[in-house]
């Protein structure tokens, strides 16, 4: 979409007027061919707006606003659909951090100046990628995250379809005797309710269960997605708008748990198995039938153990708790013996942990197992240490529990057999569990419209799955509503942009269907990328990638930031004005140079930033403009990126890392050195640091002198 | 949506991370919604942490993400500086109603800082909890949201002062504001209210408030931030001297029948994270954690065992029993079981850090909620319509606590709210 022509604003408050020469800094966009600029010392008040508002009535569809950052006000400067707003940041960007009337400081105002008048023009109201689309939900697995995800969304007004493996729905929960207790006072064991959980499932109109059942295959997009199950009947096909997966978990192989006891004694069981042994009422032993009266529960049954599995699979310190009980209630003779790490029962959990520390008959020790030993008469001998009475104990019980962990499903795949080009399951975060970003935005997932939900994505109990497949499924109709009028989901929620490919000119290279951190991608068998417009994200890594610069979106594109490259001046070398150009993560680093600018930190006045969608969208281009054009330097500011990456489009500051690997050669070419180039990992509350980072950049740059190339540039 | 179109927004109480999160999705998804809050800033108690656990990243980073989504979704209206003081009606149709107040700074604030600069009051800064002090107009935080400057009535000496009206250039002071009442219709209402830390000055045997170096998990987030009381240095209150050696006492008011008799779930990770943060500052410093159980579940497990990996990280099972300060040098004196290490021990440390709980907030709700013995709002009790998210209801995490805003926000779109 166009707007016409572009009408310039610079407003002089807030330190502006007194930091540059505003009549100076108006001549920079009439030289560019627009109108004169209007001015005003507080534009962002009523009567300053009114005048860019009566602009707007008299047909201005692009605005130019020199003022603050593009973060600050953003509300205020919003003219309503269909009127492009480009800001120029000459508060934070320049007044607030830099000499106020100093010549440096006015060159970098009309140099912000110039780059925006550049962006402007070379940009438009992206026009958004709308499909009709469907938006039936697909839960695939029917256990309680499944059974929760289904009539959430169905309870929310979608249409639902659950596919369940087995014969029944239930999953895991069918099979406890009971489940521990979920609400106050958190005292007995309660009924799992899971009989009815079925009932509210097929009362509810909107879903539609298939037993039996396996998906095929799910190719295409958010509320395109095209799903084959076979089922009993025979294969099915329909279409979706999203899926949540939640196949669940395996319980830790037990078979594995040989050194405490499993496969030598038929005594020793696992959680899993005790369920099944405790809803007669009486607790017999395997080995000859005679009633238990005494069972040792031995925790982290595999779990929190380097040679198994490193993790904490949360549900089993309350899980012989219960079990504990169970034992008690069956024979008030019995004894329950707990042996763990750590007994964690976060929460409200603690009220039925302390129950069960007052009941006489269960002990409780943190321990460590040196030996589980099978004896003749049927009875298992258990040896602890390090134990809080001080000393090893020896006990001989009729029973062992092993508190076995649990394994995302996930880990086996098949569950979703996803047409995508990068892999047919959710990639993998660690553990097999799929990836997350985890923390502030639990369903960040890395497969748009597809959200990972209950044990399937990280250990977690029954009450805690519940919760996460409602988030899912919420996060699955979400994505549908979203995409249906061609707006991104996370993390640039409402971008209508989309990457826009001119296929004539693609090498096949590939680049772009490997590096997208989304998977948008798929690709024909000569390699030819095939979009998937409702994939994406937005983040630009494609288009960053792509060495043919084919790929770009209406409103960000590889000329556009060449443009404003080209835009910028490079004072002749005699005047010792090195121009360092700053690339910036438009999450983290720009809000950390505003709140450089917030706090009056002075940067050097010789730098000129621009801010990328995420720094996964750098192209290599941009380099090679830099230094041709005499640029003296360029500093990367990109995310943390590796184990702990905090990049939310995952892989963009990585990648960026990883082009800069490559770069050594071309600049070598250009016999620029490669230090002229720095990557800093920077968090948002770094802008403490900006100041020094800055600062030891330029000493750097100025001792090496300028770039070879300024006396050649144009 | 399916749902036919509600007639009136969902209305979120709160605007910490689960309120705005809550807000958001639902927003996102559709719905209308109004997102109050009592403070003149989103973010809440987050806000204060200098990192999250376990990936040691900002906060910020991710309210950023969500500021800028409340900036551009025009479904999300946000009333800061708003008390709920009743709500009436029933699902479909509450009517809330809020005491607003004064607003001595209006939207017309480009916080451009020339009040402070002008301001000769000060008061103490409770956002770095007691550890600095801010002009009686000020920003908590160069990233507050609105970004628009307030002042602390309290110590403000209004009109017979005015210096900071006088400076404003934009008409964005009005001293004579009054406080003011404001409805707001709703079709439902999600009480995000969040937490408090627990009152560590009545854990008498813990020192807190009568030995100087001893502070609470929250102060030592603001100490390590950036932007705190010590810009990042982690110094002792007595005398601003690095502090090389810290422990940290698990359950400070948690676990105790005698105070918060629930696991407040996250003080045993908080403080793993806070022991990152000194050994990451002054490499030759040490950290002991006093303990009963470590609870860090699920992949959490990780971080612990990384942060277990440091040889100078001590863990002690066992109850901290006395806690005194050496009055020449201002060290705290620990007296604690040791019970794997043969009974009860002395330490010397530079100072003490109480990982102090989570205490719902359940004042000024405007509703008689149902609250379990511990105070969390009873979910499963409330009335249609009326629903409660976050540690209001539960004490939890962020990611566990951001899981229920979206599980939340499902339902409202499933209540018979609005349709």
């Amino acid at each position: 979409m166009t707007q016409g022509a572009i009408r310039p604003y610079i407003c002089t408050g807030c330190g502006i007027g007194e930091a540059v020469d505003v009549a100076r800094l108006a001549k920079v966009p009439v030289a560019s061919g627009l109108p004169e600029p209007r001015h005003h010392p507080f534009f962002c008040g009523e009567q300053g707006l009114k005048i860019i508002a009566d602009d707007v009535a008299a047909g201005a569809g692009s605005l130019l606003i020199a003022a603050c950052s593009m973060r600050t006000l953003a509300e205020r400067f919003n003219f309503g659909h269909g009127v492009k707003v480009e800001r120029v940041n000459l508060r934070e960007g320049c007044a607030w951090v830099s000499e106020p009337k100093d010549e440096d400081t006015q060159l970098l105002a009309e140099d912000l100046l110039r780059m925006g008048i550049v962006k402007a023009q070379k940009t438009e109201t992206p026009t958004p990628f709308i499909e009709k689309l469907e938006k039936t939900v697909l839960v695939v697995g029917g256990g309680i995250a499944g059974i929760s995800a289904s009539l959430a969304a169905a309870r929310a007004g979608s249409n639902v379809v659950l596919v369940e493996k087995d014969a029944q729905l239930g999953g895991f929960l069918r099979k406890l005797h009971k489940r521990f207790p979920r609400n106050a006072p958190y005292e007995e064991p309660e009924e799992t309710g899971i009989n009815e959980n079925i009932e509210e499932v097929k009362n509810e109109k909107r879903i539609r269960v298939i037993t039996s059942a396996q998906v095929e295959n799910i190719s295409g997009q958010p509320g395109l997605f095209d799903v084959t199950v076979s089922a009993a009947g025979g294969v099915e096909k329909f279409r979706v708008g999203a899926v949540v997966q939640s196949t669940g978990f395996k319980p830790y192989s037990p078979e594995k748990l040989g050194h405490l006891g499993y496969g030598r004694s038929p005594n020793v069981v696992t959680n899993a198995q005790f369920e099944e042994m405790s809803v007669s009422g009486i607790i017999r032993r395997p080995s000859d039938g005679k009633e238990a009266l005494s069972v040792a529960f031995l925790q982290c049954a595999g779990s929190r153990d380097k040679d198994h599995l490193p993790y904490c699979s949360s549900f089993c310190c309350m899980t012989s708790l219960k079990q504990a009980a169970y034992v008690r209630n069956a024979n008030p003779q019995a004894k329950a013996y707990i042996f763990y790490k750590d007994m964690r029962t976060p929460g409200r959990y603690e009220h039925f942990y302390k129950k069960m520390q007052d009941d006489d008959g269960v002990f409780l020790t943190k321990a460590d197992i040196a030996a589980v030993e099978p004896m003749d008469d049927g009875s298992v001998s258990v040896t602890a240490c390090r134990t809080l009475l001080g000393v090893d104990i020896k006990v001989k019980v009729d029973l062992v529990v092993l508190a076995a962990g649990m394994e995302t499903a996930a880990k086996n795949g098949g569950a979703l057999k996803l047409d995508y080009r990068q892999g047919p399951e959710l990639p993998e975060l660690n553990y097999g569990f799929p990836d997350s970003h985890f923390i502030c935005f639990p369903y960040e997932t890395r497969r748009t419209g597809i959200y990972a939900a209950g044990a399937v994505r990280q250990p977690m109990d029954s009450a805690m799955a519940r919760t996460d497949a409602e988030g899912a499924a919420l996060k699955a109709i979400q994505c549908v509503e979203l995409s249906s009028v061609g707006k991104s989901v996370q993390p640039r929620s409402g971008d209508t942009s989309y990457p826009r490919i001119k296929f004539e000119s693609c090498t096949q290279c590939k680049r772009c269907t490997e590096e997208c951190p989304y998977g948008m991608y798929d690709e024909d068998e000569k390699g030819t990328p095939l979009p998937n417009p409702l994939r994406c994200r937005r983040c630009g890594t494609c288009m960053g990638a792509c060495p043919q610069r084919i790929i770009s979106f209406d409103d960000f594109h590889v000329d556009m930031v060449s443009s404003m490259i080209r835009a910028i001046s490079i004072p002749p070398e005699e005047e010792e004005r090195p121009r360092v150009l700053v690339f910036a993560c438009e999450n983290d680093s720009l809000p950390a140079f505003d709140m450089a600018g917030l706090t009056r930190v002075r940067l050097s006045p010789h730098i000129r930033l621009i801010s990328l969608r995420c720094l996964g969208s750098l192209s290599m281009v941009w380099l090679n403009d830099a230094f041709s054009k005499g640029i003296d330097g360029v500093l990367l500011f990109g995310c943390q990126y590796g184990e702990d990456y905090q990049c939310h489009n995952m892989k963009g500051s990585e990648l960026a890392k990883e082009r800069m690997g490559k770069l050594g050669e071309t600049l070598g070419r250009m016999m620029i050195e490669p230090e002229r180039v720095q990557f800093e990992q920077l968090a948002i509350n770094d802008y403490t640091r900006l100041g020094e980072i800055i600062g030891d950049f330029m000493e750097k740059i100025d001792a090496m002198g300028p770039n070879p190339f300024k006396e050649f540039a144009e | 949506m399916v749902t036919p179109v509600r007639k009136k927004p969902i209305a979120v109480i709160g605007g910490g991370i689960s309120g705005i999160t809550v807000a958001l999705e639902a927003a996102d998804t559709g719905a209308d919604v109004v997102l109050v809050e009592k403070e003149p800033w989103l973010g809440g108690r987050v806000f204060m942490m200098h990192r999250y656990f376990p990936k040691l990243c900002s906060p910020l980073c991710g309210m950023e993400i969500n500021f800028r989504r409340i900036r551009t979704n025009p479904k999300i209206r946000v009333i800061t500086g708003a008390a709920v003081e009743s709500v009436s009606g029933a699902s479909g149709d509450f009517k809330i109603a809020l005491n607003m107040a004064a607003e001595l700074v209006n939207a017309d604030c480009t916080s451009c800082g020339k009040c402070t600069a002008a301001c000769p009051e000060t008061r103490v800064d409770d956002f770095n909890m007691g550890m600095s002090e801010t002009k009686a107009i000020y920003l908590r935080h160069p990233m507050a949201y609105p970004a628009r400057y307030a002042i602390d009535a309290g110590v403000c000496k209004g009109t017979k002062c005015a210096k900071c009206a006088d400076v404003c250039e934009y008409g964005a002071i009005n001293l004579n504001a009054k406080v003011a009442a404001m409805t707001v219709e709703a079709s439902g209402v999600v009480y995000a209210t969040g937490w408090k830390p627990y009152d560590a000055a009545r854990i008498g045997n813990l020192g807190f408030g009568k030995v100087k170096n001893v502070i609470n998990n929250l102060m030592m987030e603001r100490m390590a931030s950036l932007s705190g009381p010590t810009a990042g240095k982690i110094v002792r209150p007595s005398d601003g001297k690095e502090v090389k050696n810290i422990a940290f006492v698990q359950c400070a008011g948690s676990r105790d029948e005698n105070h918060l008799s629930y696991c407040s779930s996250v003080c045993c990770l908080a403080s793993l994270k806070q022991a990152t943060y000194l050994r990451e500052l002054y490499p030759d410093s040490k950290a002991t954690i006093f303990y009963i159980d470590i609870r860090t579940p699920g992949k959490y497990e990780a971080f612990y065992a990384k942060v277990a990996k440091d040889t100078s990280i001590s863990f002690i099972k066992g109850k901290v029993a006395k806690v005194a300060e050496d009055a020449a040098t201002g060290d705290v004196l620990v007296t604690a079981e040791d019970i794997f290490g043969g009974g009860k021990k002395s330490y010397r440390v530079d100072m003490l850090v109480l990982a102090t709980g989570m205490e719902p907030n359940n004042a000024g709700n405007g509703f008689p909620l149902a609250r379990d013995a511990d105070g969390f709002i009873a979910d499963w009790k409330l009335p249609p319509g009326i629903f409660a998210t976050g540690v209001a209801k539960n004490p939890a995490d962020v990611t566990t606590s951001l899981m229920d805003a979206a599980a939340t926000a499902i339902k409202t779109f499933a209540s018979g709210g609005g349709v």
